[in-house]
């Protein structure tokens, strides 16, 4: 089930708002997870399992780390 | 056909106790001493200070001194005990074992005395080992012990393990019974993910900090629900969810897909550290000291960590 990248964007924005506390409009494709959103590695881990369960994509651990900006896990989700 | 022992039906545990060395280490000594700040250490890990054992202080006699306090809580003489287990998994001698020579040492004369390492889940093993002891009748009254001594086993330059970790022990007595106050142990493993909790160079303890959160976060909320379903408790039935104080936010993680959003959700980690197999005796004992959990209260214990292995059973505190 191919998603578009508004709706991963849109499902980012929601998952993070819920895990982290920043506002889902803040959430825009060019900001990095940790020095813009303010979002450490174990939330990221949260955040990658909430994505699984909206997108049914895994991105497992090793991956995590490769995955700097928002646009990086859309594209990742999209591949 | 063997003549089988009598069993009486029922465990229960009658009294808990618990030793924390009076060493008390916080955030900003820490912050002292290693590039780390107090606002990195709460918001990771949730830890505000934790206790860290001197020289005199060991496994063994961390263990002698909550099991003593849980001998006194129960009002059992050291004469009614004839089992000890002690779950570590950071004592340095492995000869002789500990459980034996704590025995001696509490006055418990010629018991059942063995060791048991199921690392941060070890008092969930050995308190299910001790319930199914006594009701087989291979026991009376079991003392079962966590005692660890982390500070040993930690290399106190590396900020990611040195803030977490640290010293203490809790024990309960769990006796045969008529009343049924520890329900079936739910207990498993998984050692295909050996890797990701280790002791590197043989010395100092490592976790993939990630990998283990994942694991604690999307599997073992199932544990504890299928101890829940085994004792026949509904989670809207809890009083309070004890699991193992390994990181606040693994904590706040299971407890949120539990659940049981009535229960109180033991936050001992604040104070105490990771205290690996004594984690969750010293926080039912220190909960049960301040009041928090009356007699007759139903609680999930869940233990967890390294082999990685894991464990959870309902208790009626007593």
């Amino acid at each position: 089930m191919a998603h578009s990248e508004q709706e991963i964007l849109s499902g980012l924005g929601e998952i993070i708002e819920e895990i982290v506390g920043t506002e889902a409009s803040e959430v825009t494709p060019e900001k990095s997870f940790v020095d813009d959103l303010d979002i450490d590695s174990l939330s990221m881990v949260e955040i990658a399992i909430a994505a699984q369960d909206k997108f049914g994509v895994e991105i497992p651990d090793d991956q995590l780390k490769d995955l700097k900006t928002v646009q990086d896990v859309i594209n990742f989700i999209q591949k | 056909m063997l003549r089988s022992s009598s069993a009486s039906g029922g465990a229960i545990i009658r009294g808990f106790g618990e030793y924390q060395p009076s060493q008390v280490i916080t955030n900003a000594d820490l912050a002292s001493r290693i590039d780390t700040t107090d606002e990195w250490i709460q918001s990771r890990v949730g830890i505000k200070e934790r206790r860290v054992g001197g020289p005199e202080e060991t496994v063994a006699s961390m263990a002698i001194a909550a099991g003593g306090k849980a001998l006194a809580a129960s009002g059992m003489s050291p004469a009614d005990i004839d089992l000890v287990i002690v779950a570590t998994c950071t004592v340095r001698d492995q000869i002789p074992n500990t459980a034996a020579t704590v025995a001696a040492e509490l006055g418990v004369v010629a018991p059942g005395a063995f060791d048991i390492n199921a690392a941060c889940a070890g008092f969930c093993y050995a308190l299910g080992l001790a319930s199914d002891s006594v009701r087989a009748g291979s026991a009376r009254n079991a003392l079962v012990i966590g005692s660890e001594k982390l500070s040993e086993w930690v290399d106190w330059e590396d900020r990611s393990t040195c803030v977490i970790f640290a010293d203490g022990a809790g024990a309960a007595v769990v006796s045969a019974s008529e009343d049924h106050g520890i329900g079936p142990v739910v207990w498993g493993s998984s050692g295909e993910r050996a890797d990701t909790i280790f002791l590197r160079d043989h010395k100092y303890i490592h976790q993939e900090g990630q990998a283990v959160f994942r694991w604690t976060t999307t599997e073992l909320y199932k544990v504890a629900r299928e101890a829940l379903e085994k004792a026949g408790v509904e989670p809207s039935e809890l009083t309070a969810f004890v699991p193992h104080q390994a990181n606040l936010r693994i904590i706040e993680a299971i407890a949120r897909r539990l659940g049981a959003p009535q229960a109180r959700v033991a936050h001992d980690i604040v104070t105490a550290g990771n205290t690996s197999s004594a984690s969750i005796p010293l926080a039912l004992s220190r909960m049960v000291g301040r009041g928090e959990l009356s007699s007759g209260s139903t609680v999930l214990t869940l233990g967890f960590g390294a082999g990685l292995v894991y464990a959870a059973q309902v208790i009626r505190i007593p």
